[in-house]
């Protein structure tokens, strides 16, 4: 039996601007097991970033903030604990890498001392003590000379090399769970490649669960084992990622599908969804994929399907077969 | 760096080279014969045939120049025709005060501008953001002069604290730089607030709070340094806006500087003194900005690589 | 031919109801309580500068020796000064004197400014180079101190300080247009337009100015509140209006002798200078927050 590691449960969302208050996230569910590569997926917009900054509870200078649901971690439930052992968990027992290394790390301050932050602070290692750790974790992520790289500033690195070191810093406390949000868009195809090639490997040494949320469909087929897929702030379906692109079940997800080129296949147009995501302050009646549906029926445009299991291990919301169960 | 210092020095050697031309042409400027400006209204016309050949001013006026930065070069900055003495001498003793005068206006308020910018980004919409706002909106609306007349008013004359002006040692450099740095202060308050909150929605902002640092380790050690770097040319630029202001506030106090005693001198149409002391100031604020353009270098990494 | 297509494309942009930058701008301006509030204040201030003869209650310039240094009371509401002239109604035609020595001041400087940022960012090459240059040296004069040298050269009253506020203005303008129209010569509009062989007089007016005329309105406001300081800084040190003319900086000039006995003197013309510039400052810092999408942070 696999263990869950993270739980997320009906997890809702919210900013607030002009004291409105508007909801993102309308009740999330899944989960991640131990040792699993957990893709999420989407259009931009879909909350799906949003969802990992919820788990990680970075909402400082933002209005966002939890409403509602549960996120269960390791033993513990996120959404009760105190700011201090929040804190205590970032950085150590969940780690994060974002989109666009050439802002994610600090323009004025040395590879090293970056690096070493983390490390001194939930490792309680000394400064020559960090120092050489931070340099073993150089060297894991293949960096060539990183005794030299701490000693220099971000903008002295390649994009590559800087998305390697975030990777380091993000891998240097031995985190259970390392979220990734969209590691590889901001990369060339070539360095794409590599990068994900080294989460694989550090994700089999480290036997540590990734959570690696992308709108890139070739990145999941590669290195995911289960995939969630996102839509306007509500899963839609969830599926091992066999099963999601042999055959995918909701609308959005054959969409998805069948937008991605396939190989030895022609033909002179490449499918796509027609519309656009909805504005998260003007949200459709019922469920939220019906205006761009093209199976949709009249009870869609009138009350949201449930989440339900269809096949073993497999959910989707969609009355299609929700009715079906019935 | 060394090599940005010393093509920075190169840049400004135009400037001041200008700056210079339009010092020696600052008698030629005003409507009149510069030889009886000089001479003074009281002066015969043998006194004025004297200045004209003291001066050159037969000469074509590119020899004039020479002969005028000859003795600039030489520390030579002409006769002051009010007290007759050398107008350097005159400079040596006003120069200094008016140095510490900024100097002190300057630290105060950047360390105050900085703590309350920070409090206010921090505290964002919230009551010590509106506190700070306000207090900051005011200083840049308050006119210098009335501000001096009323602390002199209250410490001076009500309280008896401080001396109203003059040069009695520190004491009297307290209010004049209080009133001086007032309004430079809320501009830096309000620059460090837009850039620090500017800096706190940066990627690396959140990736320090990503890696389970403390709030305070993120603004202060992450935050704070990428948020100077605008602050400190703000100040540098700023650092003019002193200067004038220093004018003003010596000539409100009696504060024995370069400043009052310009002002003294236009009232009096010492032109001599004018000129050069306007030549100071200049040269003054250039200097300030390229120490300025330097430790801006030294605040961002990314300039000391390039250059 | 040309520039008749480029004209059609203005008329069905501009046609299009939904959307009237004008009335966008207005209600979020109405949403700045503050700005506003301060708005309301200046425009009271701009109708008591046009009424002052018929609304203020004394002459401004006639003596009274049986009233002199007068607190403020029913029939002097702000008090009488040293010549015992009343202090409100000097104010109120102080008010007329600061506010159009200001705004003559900025909108010239704004003028001089704008078409030589223009110029240099647009032309670039040697004529960017000139003024730029140019506009370094006077940066390299403090810009009171070079209003200064400009009235010391020119002589004190209220016109060279005109002149000499306007001058310190230009390169600040200047620089500012600059910046911006360089921004926006990188738009595709602009090469589109260029690439259709419209004239540069037409492309900088019709398609480079409107982007700079948002920061523009934001500086003109804060400058008239630096000008106001400026004009009435250069007042106070006796280099701006003469003795009895009821300018602001002036009032406070003559009346520090008598700040120990007759504070009103003094503190009522600094409270009007403070208002003043307070309003100005107060209206450019919502007009930023309303037309600069990059300064707002939420």
């Amino acid at each position: 039996m696999t263990k869950k590691l993270l739980q997320v449960e009906e997890l809702q969302t919210e900013f607030t601007r002009d004291k409105q208050k508007t909801r993102i996230l309308h009740g999330v569910n899944f989960h991640i097991n131990e040792g699993e590569v957990l893709g999420l997926v989407g259009e931009s917009g879909c909350g799906k970033s949003l969802t990992s900054l919820s788990i990680m509870r970075l909402f400082q200078g933002t209005t966002g903030e939890i409403t509602n649901g549960n996120i269960y971690f390791n033993d513990s439930n996120l959404v009760n604990l105190s700011d201090y052992e929040m804190r205590k968990l970032r950085g150590k027992q969940m780690a994060m890498i974002f989109q666009d290394p050439m802002t994610s790390l600090n323009p004025v301050m040395k590879i090293g001392k970056q690096l070493t932050e983390p490390i001194r602070v939930h490792l309680k290692l000394n400064k020559s003590e960090a120092r050489e750790h931070a340099i073993a974790m150089l060297t894991k992520v293949g960096i060539a000379r990183p005794d030299e790289i701490v000693d220099e500033y971000p903008h002295q690195l390649s994009g590559g090399m800087r998305q390697r070191v975030m990777i380091a810093m993000a891998m240097s406390c031995n985190p259970n769970l390392l979220i990734a949000d969209e590691p590889t868009t901001a990369l060339d195809v070539t360095i794409q490649a590599q990068i994900l090639e080294l989460m694989k490997k550090l994700q089999k040494e480290e036997k540590m669960s990734i959570l690696l949320i992308t709108h890139d469909l070739g990145v999941v087929a590669e290195m995911c084992d289960r995939v969630v897929v996102m839509y306007a702030g509500k899963v839609v379906e969830e599926a091992s990622v066999y099963d999601l692109f042999e055959n995918p079940k909701h609308p959005y997800s054959k969409g998805l599908i069948a937008s991605v080129p396939k190989l030895g296949e022609k033909k002179d147009k490449l499918d796509s969804i027609k519309g656009n995501v909805p504005n998260p302050s003007n949200m459709p009646k019922g469920c939220k994929f019906a205006p761009r549906c093209n199976m949709a029926m009249p009870i869609c445009h009138e009350q949201e399907p449930a989440c339900l299991a269809i096949e073993n291990d497999r959910l989707c919301s969609c009355w299609l077969y929700e009715l079906e169960t019935r | 760096m060394l090599r940005y210092i010393i093509k920075r020095v190169l840049e400004i050697l135009p400037i001041i080279f200008v700056v210079s031309i339009l010092s020696f042409l600052f008698i030629h400027f005003i409507p009149g014969d510069p030889a009886r400006l000089v001479a003074g209204k009281d002066a015969t016309l043998q006194d004025v045939q004297n200045v004209r050949e003291e001066l050159g001013l037969n000469d074509p006026i590119w020899k004039q120049y020479i002969s005028y930065m000859g003795n600039l070069l030489q520390g030579n900055l002409g006769t002051s025709l009010k007290t007759g003495l050398p107008v350097s001498d005159m400079f040596s003793s006003r120069f200094m005060p008016s140095i510490y005068l900024t100097f002190f206006a300057m630290i105060w308020a950047t360390i105050i501008g900085l703590l309350i910018g920070a409090i206010s980004a921090v505290f964002k919409n919230k009551w010590p953001d509106y506190l700070g706002m306000v207090t900051a909106v005011s200083g840049i609306s308050l006119p210098g002069f009335w501000l001096g007349l009323l602390l002199i008013q209250l410490f001076s004359v009500q309280l008896g604290m401080l001396p109203t002006g003059g040069s009695e040692g520190f004491k009297s450099y307290i209010l004049p730089s209080l009133t001086l740095g007032a309004g430079i202060m809320s501009m830096i308050a309000r620059f460090t607030r837009s850039s620090l909150l500017e800096t706190l929605q940066t990627d690396y902002i959140r990736t320090g709070r990503a890696k389970g640092l403390k709030e305070s380790v993120v603004i202060i050690q992450h935050a704070l340094r990428n948020s100077l770097i605008p602050v400190v040319t703000i100040a540098g630029l700023q650092f003019g806006f002193l200067l004038g202001g220093s004018v003003v506030v010596e000539t409100v106090f009696s504060f024995p500087g370069m400043g009052r005693l310009l002002i003294d001198s236009i009232a009096f149409r010492d032109y001599p003194v004018i000129q050069s002391a306007l030549l100071l100031f200049a040269i003054e604020f250039i200097i300030v900005n390229l120490v300025v353009d330097i430790l801006y270098s030294v605040l961002n990494p990314k300039i000391q690589i390039q250059s | 031919m040309n520039s008749v297509s480029i004209d059609k494309n203005e008329k069905t942009v501009s046609m299009q109801p939904k959307y009237s930058p004008v009335k966008e701008f207005w209600k979020n301006f109405r949403k700045q309580k503050v700005a506003f509030i301060a708005s309301v204040f200046v425009l009271l201030l701009i109708l008591v500068a046009i009424l002052a003869p018929y609304i203020a209650p004394f002459d401004p310039y006639k003596p009274n020796y049986d009233a002199l240094l007068e607190p403020p009371s029913k029939s002097h509401l702000a008090g009488t000064d040293e010549y015992g002239r009343d202090i409100l109604s000097r104010l109120i035609m102080g008010t007329r004197i600061s506010l159009s020595v200001s705004f003559a001041s900025v909108f010239l400087g704004m003028i001089l400014g704008t078409i030589l940022g223009l110029m240099s960012g647009y032309f670039g090459g040697w004529l960017d180079r000139i003024i730029m240059r140019s506009s370094d040296v006077l940066f390299s004069f403090p810009d009171l101190l070079l209003a200064i040298a400009i009235v010391a050269i020119l002589g004190p009253g209220l016109n060279n300080v005109i002149i000499a506020v306007t001058v310190f203005g230009i390169p600040s303008f200047a620089r500012l247009v600059r910046g911006a129209t360089l921004e926006a010569k990188e738009n595709t509009y602009v090469e589109a337009a260029k690439s259709m062989g419209a004239p540069h007089r037409r492309i900088m007016y019709k398609h480079i100015f409107p982007e700079t005329v948002s920061s523009l309105i934001i500086f003109v406001t804060m400058r008239i509140g630096t000008a106001i300081l400026a004009a009435s800084s250069l007042s106070f040190l006796g280099l701006g209006a003469s003795p009895e003319t009821p300018e602001w900086g002036v009032m406070l000039s003559t009346g520090r002798d008598y700040l120990g006995t007759a504070s009103h003197v003094v503190i009522v013309p600094g409270i009007a200078i403070f208002l003043t510039v307070l309003a100005f400052n107060l209206i450019g810092d919502g007009l930023r927050d309303v037309l600069d999408p990059k300064t707002k942070n939420d």
